[in-house]
C-alpha cells in the first residue's frame, strides 16, 4: 500500500515538473485566442525565450536576469505577430508559422556564433539555474505515512517558476473573468464590433493581449532552458507549444479544464517511461508511442466534435476590418 | 450612375511576379543583415551559397534532389491553398507516403523495376493521400479547424511510424530503427547512374529519376487546376464559397478533393527519399520538408511555375548552405531556415504591407491613359 | 399647421426648449456617392420623430455620422442647442445619443449586466462595478418597463429582449436621445406592440426618441413628426397627426421618370412556377417568407416589389434552390425539385431554371476569375465545356466571348479579370450566362442595381424579349420604376408575406408604395 502511494506521489511529482511549461503556455494561448487571435507561434516565443534566458543566465549568472531576457525576445515575437496580424491584418496562421521557422532557425545560429559549440549553448552552472525550493519541515516530515510523503516530495522541492505557474493560473482566472481588462479581452474576442461601438480600441485590446502572451510564454521558455534543464539545444521545445495549443482547445479556452488538460497530458507523459514494457492485464503491452500520441488524438477527437463540442471564441482568426 | 470607368487594376506581371520578388528580397536583405552582425560578409556568403549549389556537377545534382522534394510539398500547400485550406500536415503525409512505397518496396521488391517503381509511386500518393483525408473530412463535415487537426496528425504520423518502425519493420540486429534494404526492383534510378551511361560524370548525388517525376507533376498540376472541372470547383470554394454554392458546386466535396489531392502530392516525398535515396525505410527523412512547402507555395503564389523556381531557390540554399557551413565556420545550415521563416513572413503575413502601395503605384500610371475596360 | 419644406421644420410653441438634436446642412460622400445631401432636421425634445424612407435614401447614414460612425463632410450637429464635434461614438454617448442598432452589438456569451457595463465599466475590478450597474439597472427597469433578467445569457434570450437589452445599454450611459434604426425586422408581432408600449413608456419620460423605419404602420401609430427621406436628401418634415399614409407615401416613392419600356400585351400561357404556401427561414433561423403563393406563367413578367429586407432575398434563394425550405411547395412545370443547398441549385438549373442573383458580385460571379471561368459558373460541367477529363478551354473562350458580343459586354475580352469589369457589365455577364441557356423560367434579382442608364435599357430590353418568346420571367426589385415599367403583374411583399396583387395597368406608384410600408390591399393569404 504504501508502495503504491509512493509511486503515486512521485508519478504526481514528476506530472508538475513537465506540467509547468504546458500550463504557462496554454494560458499564453488563451489570452491571444480569447482576443481573437490565432497563436500557433508558442512553441516559436517559447524556443526563443528558452535561448534568451540561457544566453544571459550563462553570461550573467544570474538566472532572474536570464528570466527577464526570455520574457523580453518573447515580447518581442508577440509584437512581431501583432503587428503582422492585427496592424497588417495578416494571416495569422501563416504569421505564427513564420515565427517559429525563424526562431527555430536563429536560435541555433545565433548558438554557434556567440559560444560556439554547434547549436547549443554551454552547460549553465547551477549558480545560474532555478534550483528546488525546500519547503520548510520537509525532512523532518518525510517519514510521516502519506500526508509528509506528499508534503516533502509532491509540495516541496519545486523551483520557483512551478509554483509560479501553479500560481498563475487563480491569477488568470481572476484577470479574465473579474476585472475590466477580462471582459473586454473576452468580448474583443467575441464581437470586436460590440467593443468598437462602445469606443474601445479593438486594436489596442489585442496587443495588450499579446503582450500578456508574450510574458508568459517567456516564463515557459526559461523554465525549459534552466530551470528543468540545464542548457539550450536546438528544437528543445519539441513540439510542446502545439501540445499546449491542443491543451487549450481541450480545455476550452477556460482557466480550470485547460489546467486540468496540462495535468493530463504531462501525466501521460511521466506515465510513459513506467509504462515501456509493462503488461496490462487485459490490454497487453501498450506502445510508448500509443502513450506519446494520446494529447494528439484526444484533441482530434474533441475538435471532431466526439468529446464535447469546442467552441473558440466567435471572433477568432478573423482580422477585425471596420465595416461599412 | 456608377462610375465612369471599370475599377483599374494593376498589371498582373506587378502582382505575381514584382510583389513577390519583393518580398523575397526584404527577406534577403534582413538575413544578409543577419550575417553582417555575425562577422561574415553577405556578398561572400552569397557567391559561396552559389557556387555550393550550383558550382559543380554533384551541387547541381543535390541541389535539385532538395528541389525535388520541395516541389511536391510546395505542390501539395499549393493545391490546399487554392481550396482557402492550410494544409500544415506535409510533415505526416510525407512521411506516410515513405511508408507506402517503404511498403510496396519491402513487399515487391523482386518484381521489375517499372512496375515496382509504379506501385510505390500509388502507394505512396494513396498513403499520403488518406492520412489528409481525416482531417479533411472532419473540416468539410464537423468544421474542426484544418490547421489544428493537420498540426496534431503531424505528431500522430510520428508516433505512428516511430511505433511501425521499431515493432514492425525494423530489421533484426539493427540498432537504428532501419528496414533491410530493398532488392533492386523498388530502386529509382539515380541521375547520375543513367547519365553515366551516355557517358557524361556527373558526380555521385541523390538526385534521381523522382526529379523527373516532380516535374511531371508540375505539369499535370497546372493542367488539373486550371483545365479540369474538379479543379474549377476547388477554385470556386476557395474563391467565394456563396457563388460556388450558387453554381451548384459542394464545398464539402471541393475539400475533399483538394486536401487528398495534396496529402498525395506530399506523400510523394516518400518517393523521393525511401525509393530514390534511402532504399530503404526509416525514420525522420522528411525533416521539415512539410514546412519549407510552406514557403514554396507562398513565394510560389500557388502557381506551378512559380513553385519550380521557388523549390529551386529552397533547393539552392538547402545545398548552398552545407558549403556556407563549411567555409564559414560562424554560419551553420540553420541559417537557411532563418531565411526560410522570413520569406513565410513577408510572402505569407506581411505580403499586404507594401503590396497595396506598390499596386497602387502602377494603377495611377494605368489611369492617366485610357482603360480598354471603360464604358 | 402644414408640412414644411425641405429646410425648416414648423417652429415649436413658444417658450418651449431647444430641438433635442438639430442637424443642419449635412453632406456626406462616398466616394462619388452622395449619401446626404444638405440634410437639414429638427427633432423636438421628449417627441418620438420618425424617419421614413425606402433603402438608399440615407437614413442609416445620416444616424450613423449622428453617432460618430461617419464625420459629415460639411454641416453641422446641435444636440440641446449647442453645437458638437463628433469625433466617435464616444462622444456621441457623452452628448447623450444612444443607438440601437439594426443588427445588435451584443456579445452573445456574456449575461445582459456584463453587456450592459462593457465599455463603462466604471472600474477596474468588475464586481464593484456589476455592483453598482445591477442597482441602476433595477431602477431603470423600474421606470421605463423594461423587464430584463440581469444574469441570463444574451444569447440564449430572444430577440425582442435583447432589443431590450440593447435600449437599456442606451439609456445606463444615459441617453436623452435614443436612435432606433428599424428595430422591428426581427421582431414577432407581439414583440412589436411591447417596443411600442417602451418607447412611448420613455418618451413619457421626457427622452427623445428617434425611429427609422420603411413601415407606415409604425410612423402612423408611434410618431409625433415624421421626416421623409429620399435619394439622400429631406423630402419633408411634417406633423404625423397632420398627414395620411397616401400623402407619406408619395413622398417615400417619388415622382420618378418613368423608364417604359416599349412592350406589346403579354399573352400568358401555362403556369411554369407554382408556389404553393411555402415558408422559409434564413441562415439565422429567423423566418422570413411566411407562406407565401403565387405562379408565374410562360410569357409573363411578374415583379415582386418591397422594401429589401422583406424576404424577397429568401425567396428567390428558395426558388433557385438554395436555401432550404420550412414547408410548401415549389413546382417548377409541374415537378417538385428537392433543393437547399449546392445540389438543389445544380437541380434547379438541370430543371430550366436561370437565376441572376441579387447580389451578382458575392453571389453570381467570382470576381478574382477570369471573365470566361465566370461566364460559366453552374454550368461547368455542361458537356460541351468539357471532355472526359479537361475541359474544353476553347470551346469556353468562345462560347462566352460570343454571349460577351450579344449581350454587348465592354470591353468583349473573356480573358480579362470579372473584377475589371464595370458593374453593367458584370450584369449583362451574368444575364448572358443565364439567359443563354434558354431557361424556361428565370429568376432576376436587382438586375440594374449600380448598372449606368444605357446597361439599363439592354438589360429591360431582354427580360421582355424572353418573355415575348414564352418564357417566365420572375423579377425581384427594390427600384420601383423598374418593377411598374417591366412587369406584367406585380405583388408587394412586406415582413414575409404579399400583401397586395395589381395588374402593370392599375399600378401607381401611390399604391405600391402604400403596400411596400405595409398597407394591406388583398385579403390576408389570398392571391391569384
Amino acid at each position: 500500500m504504501g508502495e503504491n502511494i509512493t509511486f503515486f506521489v512521485l508519478m504526481l511529482d514528476a506530472m508538475l515538473r513537465v506540467s509547468t511549461p504546458l500550463i504557462l503556455a496554454s494560458f499564453a494561448g488563451m489570452f491571444a485566442e480569447r482576443s481573437g487571435i490565432v497563436d500557433i507561434g508558442l512553441e516559436g516565443k517559447m524556443l526563443g525565450a528558452a535561448f534568451a534566458s540561457a544566453s544571459v543566465a550563462l553570461v550573467t549568472d544570474s538566472a532572474w536576469l536570464g528570466l527577464m531576457a526570455g520574457i523580453a525576445v518573447s515580447v518581442g515575437l508577440a509584437m512581431i505577430h501583432a503587428f503582422a496580424c492585427v496592424t497588417h491584418k495578416g494571416n495569422q496562421v501563416v504569421s505564427g508559422m513564420a515565427l517559429n521557422i525563424m526562431v527555430a532557425g536563429l536560435g541555433p545560429v545565433l548558438a554557434l556564433a556567440w559560444f560556439n559549440q554547434g547549436s547549443q549553448t554551454p552547460m549553465i552552472a547551477d549558480i545560474a539555474r532555478f534550483k528546488p525550493i525546500h519547503l520548510p519541515f520537509a525532512d523532518k516530515l518525510r517519514d510521516v505515512p502519506v500526508v509528509g510523503e506528499v508534503y516533502s516530495e509532491l509540495i516541496s522541492g519545486h523551483n520557483i517558476i512551478v509554483y509560479l505557474a501553479i500560481g498563475m493560473v487563480p491569477l488568470a482566472a481572476w484577470f479574465i473573468y473579474r476585472t475590466r481588462f477580462g471582459l473586454r479581452l473576452r468580448a474583443v474576442g467575441e464581437n470586436p464590433e460590440a467593443v468598437d461601438t462602445a469606443g474601445i480600441s479593438v486594436a489596442g485590446m489585442r496587443y495588450r493581449a499579446m503582450i500578456v502572451c508574450g510574458i508568459l510564454c517567456g516564463v515557459a521558455g526559461t523554465y525549459l532552458a534552466i530551470a528543468m534543464n540545464t542548457l539550450f539545444i536546438r528544437d528543445m521545445t519539441a513540439g510542446m507549444g502545439y501540445l499546449a495549443l491542443a491543451a487549450l482547445i481541450f480545455g476550452k479556452w477556460k482557466p480550470l479544464p485547460t489546467l486540468l488538460a496540462c495535468f493530463l497530458f504531462a501525466f501521460a507523459q511521466a506515465l510513459e517511461a513506467r509504462l515501456q514494457g509493462v503488461d496490462i492485464p487485459g490490454i497487453g503491452i501498450i506502445p510508448v508511442q500509443a502513450i506519446q500520441a494520446l494529447p494528439y488524438i484526444l484533441t482530434v477527437l474533441l475538435l471532431a466534435g466526439f468529446v464535447g463540442k469546442a467552441i473558440p471564441p466567435k471572433a477568432s482568426g478573423v482580422p477585425y476590418v471596420k465595416e461599412k | 450612375m456608377s462610375a465612369a470607368s471599370a475599377p483599374t487594376e494593376a498589371p498582373r506581371w506587378v502582382t505575381h511576379a514584382l510583389v513577390p520578388l519583393i518580398n523575397l528580397s526584404l527577406a534577403l536583405i534582413i538575413s544578409g543583415l543577419l550575417i553582417l552582425a555575425l562577422g561574415e560578409d553577405p556578398f561572400e556568403a552569397i557567391s559561396i551559397l552559389a557556387y555550393g549549389a550550383f558550382g559543380y556537377p554533384e551541387a547541381i545534382g543535390y541541389t535539385l534532389y532538395y528541389t525535388t522534394n520541395f516541389i511536391f510539398t510546395g505542390l501539395a500547400v499549393a493545391i490546399a491553398f487554392h481550396c482557402f485550406l492550410f494544409n500544415i500536415g506535409g510533415e505526416g503525409q510525407a512521411y506516410l507516403g515513405g511508408l507506402g512505397a517503404g511498403v510496396v518496396g519491402l513487399a515487391i521488391g523482386h518484381w521489375p523495376a517499372p512496375i515496382t517503381l509504379i506501385l510505390g509511386i500509388l502507394a505512396a500518393a494513396v498513403f499520403g493521400g488518406a492520412w489528409a483525408f481525416i482531417p479533411a473530412w472532419l473540416q468539410a463535415k464537423r468544421g474542426s479547424h484544418i490547421v489544428i487537426t493537420t498540426i496534431m496528425f503531424n505528431f500522430i504520423a510520428a508516433a505512428l511510424m516511430t511505433y511501425l518502425m521499431v515493432e514492425v519493420f525494423i530489421e533484426p540486429g539493427q540498432q537504428s530503427a532501419e528496414s533491410r534494404d530493398f532488392k533492386a526492383g523498388a530502386i529509382m534510378p539515380f541521375v547520375h547512374d543513367i547519365l553515366a551511361q551516355i557517358g557524361i560524370d556527373a558526380g555521385h548525388s541523390y538526385l534521381n529519376l523522382s526529379f523527373v517525376l516532380a516535374l511531371i507533376c508540375c505539369v499535370l498540376f497546372w493542367f488539373f487546376v486550371w483545365r479540369t472541372r474538379w479543379g474549377y470547383e476547388i477554385r470556386s470554394v476557395g474563391q467565394n464559397v456563396s457563388a460556388a454554392v450558387y453554381g451548384g458546386i459542394m464545398p464539402s466535396r471541393a475539400i475533399i478533393i483538394a486536401m487528398c489531392i495534396s496529402g498525395g502530392l506530399a506523400g510523394l516525398v516518400g518517393v523521393n527519399e525511401i525509393m530514390g535515396v534511402h532504399h530503404r525505410l526509416l525514420l525522420e527523412f522528411t525533416a521539415g520538408y512539410g514546412f519549407v512547402g510552406i514557403a514554396v507555395a507562398l513565394m510560389g503564389r500557388n502557381h506551378p511555375f512559380g513553385i519550380f523556381l521557388a523549390a529551386l531557390l529552397f533547393g539552392a540554399l538547402y545545398q548552398g548552405g552545407q558549403e556556407l557551413a563549411f567555409d564559414m565556420p560562424n554560419i551553420n545550415r540553420d541559417m537557411v531556415v532563418v531565411i526560410q521563416g522570413l520569406v513565410i513572413l513577408f510572402s505569407g503575413a506581411l505580403e499586404h504591407m507594401f503590396r497595396g502601395r506598390i499596386e497602387a503605384l502602377f494603377m495611377r500610371r494605368a489611369k492617366i491613359a485610357p482603360t480598354a475596360a471603360a464604358e | 399647421m402644414a408640412a414644411s419644406d425641405a429646410g425648416r421644420g414648423a417652429s415649436p410653441p413658444s417658450g418651449a426648449m431647444p430641438p433635442a438634436l438639430e442637424v443642419i446642412g449635412v453632406e456626406k460622400w462616398f466616394g462619388s456617392v452622395h449619401a446626404n445631401s444638405n440634410i437639414n432636421i429638427r427633432v423636438a425634445a421628449g417627441t418620438i420623430h420618425g424617419i421614413i424612407g425606402e433603402n438608399g435614401a440615407g437614413k442609416s447614414t445620416l444616424m450613423s455620422v449622428v453617432y460618430g460612425y461617419y464625420q459629415a463632410d460639411s454641416g453641422e450637429i446641435r444636440v440641446n442647442g449647442e453645437t458638437l464635434q463628433i469625433k466617435g461614438p464616444e462622444h456621441a454617448i457623452a452628448s447623450g445619443i444612444g443607438m440601437v442598432h439594426q443588427h445588435f452589438m451584443l456579445v452573445d456569451t456574456f449575461t445582459v449586466l456584463e453587456n450592459i457595463v462593457l465599455g463603462v465599466e466604471g472600474g477596474r475590478m468588475l464586481a464593484p462595478s456589476l455592483a453598482a450597474a445591477r442597482s441602476e439597472l433595477e431602477r431603470l427597469e423600474r421606470d421605463f418597463n423594461l423587464e430584463v433578467d440581469p444574469d441570463a445569457i444574451v444569447g440564449e434570450l430572444p430577440v425582442g429582449v435583447q432589443q431590450r437589452v440593447e435600449i437599456l445599454k442606451a439609456l445606463y450611459r444615459g441617453a436623452d436621445i435614443l436612435i432606433l434604426d428599424e428595430p422591428t425586422g426581427v421582431l414577432t408581432p407581439q414583440e412589436v406592440d411591447h417596443l411600442f408600449r417602451i418607447l412611448a413608456a420613455l418618451r413619457e419620460q421626457g427622452k427623445t426618441i428617434i425611429l427609422i423605419t420603411h413601415k407606415l404602420r409604425e410612423i402612423m401609430a408611434l410618431t409625433d413628426e415624421v421626416t421623409v427621406m429620399r435619394s439622400g436628401e429631406v423630402v419633408a418634415q411634417v406633423y404625423t397627426a397632420e398627414t395620411t399614409r397616401e400623402d407619406l407615401a408619395a413622398m417615400m416613392v417619388g415622382r420618378a421618370v418613368l423608364l417604359r419600356v416599349e412592350k406589346g400585351e403579354a399573352h400568358p400561357g401555362e403556369v411554369l412556377l407554382d408556389v404553393e404556401d411555402l415558408s422559409v427561414k434564413d441562415h439565422a433561423g429567423i423566418a422570413r417568407v411566411k407562406n407565401i403563393s403565387l405562379q408565374v406563367r410562360a410569357g409573363e413578367i411578374l415583379g415582386i416589389a418591397g422594401v429589401a429586407g422583406n424576404g424577397q432575398s429568401e425567396l428567390m434563394e428558395a426558388l433557385a434552390g438554395i436555401l432550404p425550405r420550412q414547408s410548401g411547395h415549389i413546382r417548377i412545370k409541374g415537378e417538385e425539385i428537392a433543393g437547399g443547398t449546392a445540389r438543389g441549385a445544380r437541380n434547379v438549373r438541370a430543371a430550366g431554371v436561370g437565376h441572376v442573383p441579387e447580389d451578382r458580385q458575392h453571389m453570381g460571379l467570382i470576381t478574382s476569375f477570369e471573365a470566361c471561368e465566370s461566364g460559366i459558373l453552374g454550368y461547368h460541367r455542361d458537356e460541351k465545356y468539357n471532355g472526359r477529363v479537361l475541359m474544353n478551354h476553347a470551346a469556353i473562350v468562345a462560347d462566352v466571348g460570343r454571349q460577351m458580343e450579344e449581350y454587348d459586354v465592354r470591353p468583349p475580352l473573356p480573358r480579362l479579370r470579372t473584377g475589371a469589369f464595370s458593374g453593367g457589365n458584370q450584369q449583362k455577364i451574368v444575364l448572358g450566362r443565364e439567359m443563354n441557356r434558354d431557361p424556361d423560367i428565370l429568376l432576376v434579382g436587382q438586375p440594374t442595381r449600380g448598372v449606368d442608364i444605357g446597361a439599363i435599357e439592354f438589360i429591360h430590353r431582354r427580360l421582355v424579349d424572353m418573355r415575348d418568346v414564352g418564357k417566365a420571367v420572375l423579377l425581384v426589385s427594390v427600384e420601383l420604376d423598374e418593377i411598374i415599367s417591366l412587369s406584367d403583374r406585380i405583388v408587394v411583399m412586406f415582413d414575409g408575406e404579399i400583401v397586395g396583387e395589381v395588374t402593370q395597368g392599375e399600378a401607381t406608384e401611390q399604391m405600391l408604395g402604400l403596400m411596400m410600408a405595409g398597407e394591406r390591399r388583398t385579403p390576408r393569404g389570398s392571391t391569384k
